[in-house]
């Protein structure tokens, strides 16, 4: 009897020992590098079942924040690159190690603070000036801090007013280094200012005391472009499979997909793909 | 205090409920740290012993060697394995990177230093009082370490239950090279750590009670089968 209990467990051991490296199996797919904000919102959720079941093709999205997104790239660890900073993705291109970058869809980003609002910026339309003010203030604002495509636009923002977040880091402007959601938990514990793609915003749980206090201005258009990994730089891409992936987000099928998705009930990307890349 | 709350009965909800998703997750997690512990045992236990066994220069050092090694920080072991296996890396044309076998080698890089240093503690205590006898039998070095291995399984599984505890809390190194691919990669960890994210986080704390529970499971299993195979052949 307890031999046989013996012998079960050790075969059930070398069937759990055995199977991680089964499911590497001759699976269709690709790795895609993105943004956190498509993932945490659902939007690949609701896409990649459709992309499956339309073209044969699994993807695999390893969602991390444009920056670390662009490195996995450039190493050659994904095979697709969706992400949202336009000069970032064409100096990618650029440098040869994309192939083409095609617009997909936009959303925009905004403004998110305490309700309590401590600067004053409630529907202020101008979000550079707003910032000015939390600066003037003092009013601590968190940042991203890891280069992802949320945190080079807030950068150039700052630019704009002439603010130095740099010599404030550490006093009102915090940066957390972490990813978006992240990023949010950290300014909905400390009751501060943040800027926040709408997608995570909307399907952000932890709002506490926070607020959206401004949204709309032209400055806060958040767009996203896809690009094919150079095959030339690294033969191992599957380059027909992601441009089969990057077609069908630009077919009029993927782009009606991506405009019906809903958070909240509300629309979180607008598809905008023109057929030509640059 | 809600939030504490509605953890409890989320999480009461997950394992009343065992939605699809959460038990490819769960058996996934399983399947990741069970494996790193076994491949870590290969290495670790062998290691361990002959550390113990062994005098050879450099002893000593090997061993501090191997009690600081258990305090390697995940994210940093994450980080070298995913250089190792990236396309760019010496590994790279295996294609291992984001799949979970690359998460079993990073947890058994994590996982081997404990079993190691725990069996050369277990092992040297037992040599002390075998080490007269090996010697009036003639008994090489091999044969010690097999023997010793044998008459010691018992306590050694303590040292690869905390070797599991190891694998199956930390979450630094298998975000980094699983990336933590939906119905791919995605472990209990890394989904604590995306719910905490989308600011979930009374599902975030359900989640983790689960796994709490789950390596309860993993301990109370290994304990009676160590119990009752001790009754058996003492």
């Amino acid at each position: 009897m307890l031999r046989r209990i013996v012998l079960t467990l050790v075969v059930a051991a070398g069937y759990v020992m055995a199977s991680p490296l089964s499911t590497l199996a001759a699976e269709r797919f690709i790795t895609v590098a993105s943004t956190t904000s498509t993932e945490n919102s659902g939007l690949f959720r609701y896409l990649l079942p459709l992309v499956q079941q339309d073209s044969g093709i699994a993807v695999r999205v390893v969602a991390v924040g444009t920056g670390q997104a662009m490195a996995l790239a450039q190493r050659g660890d994904a095979d697709v690159l969706l992400v949202h900073h336009r000069p970032s993705e064409e100096q990618f291109v650029a440098e040869g190690f994309g192939v083409r970058r095609y617009d997909v869809m936009y959303n925009d980003f905004v403004l998110v603070g305490p309700r309590t609002d401590p600067a004053g910026v409630k529907g202020m339309t101008d979000v550079a000036a707003a910032l000015a003010q939390i600066a003037a203030r003092h009013a601590v604002f968190v940042s991203r801090g890891d280069d992802s495509g949320t945190h080079k636009l807030e950068l150039g923002l700052w630019q704009t007013v002439g603010v130095n977040v740099r010599a404030a880091s550490g006093t009102w402007y915090r940066e957390t280094g972490a990813g978006m959601g992240g990023t949010l938990n950290i300014a909905s514990g400390l009751e501060a200012y943040a800027l926040t793609d709408r997608g995570t915003w909307l399907s952000f749980r932890n709002r506490g005391t926070l607020a959206m206090l401004i949204e709309g201005d032209p400055r806060l258009f958040n767009q996203y472009g896809v690009i094919l990994v150079n095959p030339a730089k690294h033969k191992h891409i599957k380059a027909k499979d992601g441009q089969a992936f990057i077609d069908w987000l630009l077919s009029d099928r993927g782009q009606q997909a991506i405009a019906t998705f809903r958070l909240e009930g509300e629309q979180a990307f607008f598809p905008n793909a023109r057929k030509s890349g640059s | 205090m809600d939030d504490m709350r509605a953890a409890f009965l989320t999480a009461l909800g997950l394992l009343v409920g065992l939605d699809r998703d959460l038990v490819a997750i769960v058996w996934l997690s399983l399947r990741v740290s069970l494996s790193a512990v076994g491949l870590a045992s290969l290495l670790g236990l062998p290691l361990g012993a002959i550390v113990a066994i062994w005098r050879f220069p450099g002893r000593t050092a090997v061993g501090v060697m191997l009690n600081a090694m258990m305090g390697l920080p995940p994210v940093v072991v994450g980080l070298t394995v995913y250089l190792l296996l990236s396309r760019t890396g010496p590994l790279g044309q295996l294609g291992l990177l984001f799949t979970p076998t690359a998460m079993v080698l990073a947890q058994s890089l994590l996982v081997t230093p404990i079993i190691a240093a725990f069996t050369q503690q277990t092992m040297a205590d037992l040599y002390e009082e075998y080490a007269e006898q090996f010697r009036s039998l003639g008994v090489g070095p091999g044969r010690a370490i097999w023997t010793l291995l044998w008459d010691g399984r018992f306590s050694l599984l303590t040292g690869l239950l905390a070797g599991f505890g190891r694998a199956s809390a930390e979450v630094g190194a298998v975000i980094i090279v699983g990336g933590n691919i939906h119905h791919v990669t995605r472990v209990m960890t890394t989904t604590i750590a995306l719910e905490t994210s989308k600011g979930n986080l009374a599902l975030a704390l359900a989640l983790g009670i689960f796994l709490m529970l789950l390596v309860l499971a993993v301990n109370a299993v290994a304990m009676v089968v160590r119990d009752t195979a001790k009754r058996v052949y003492g």
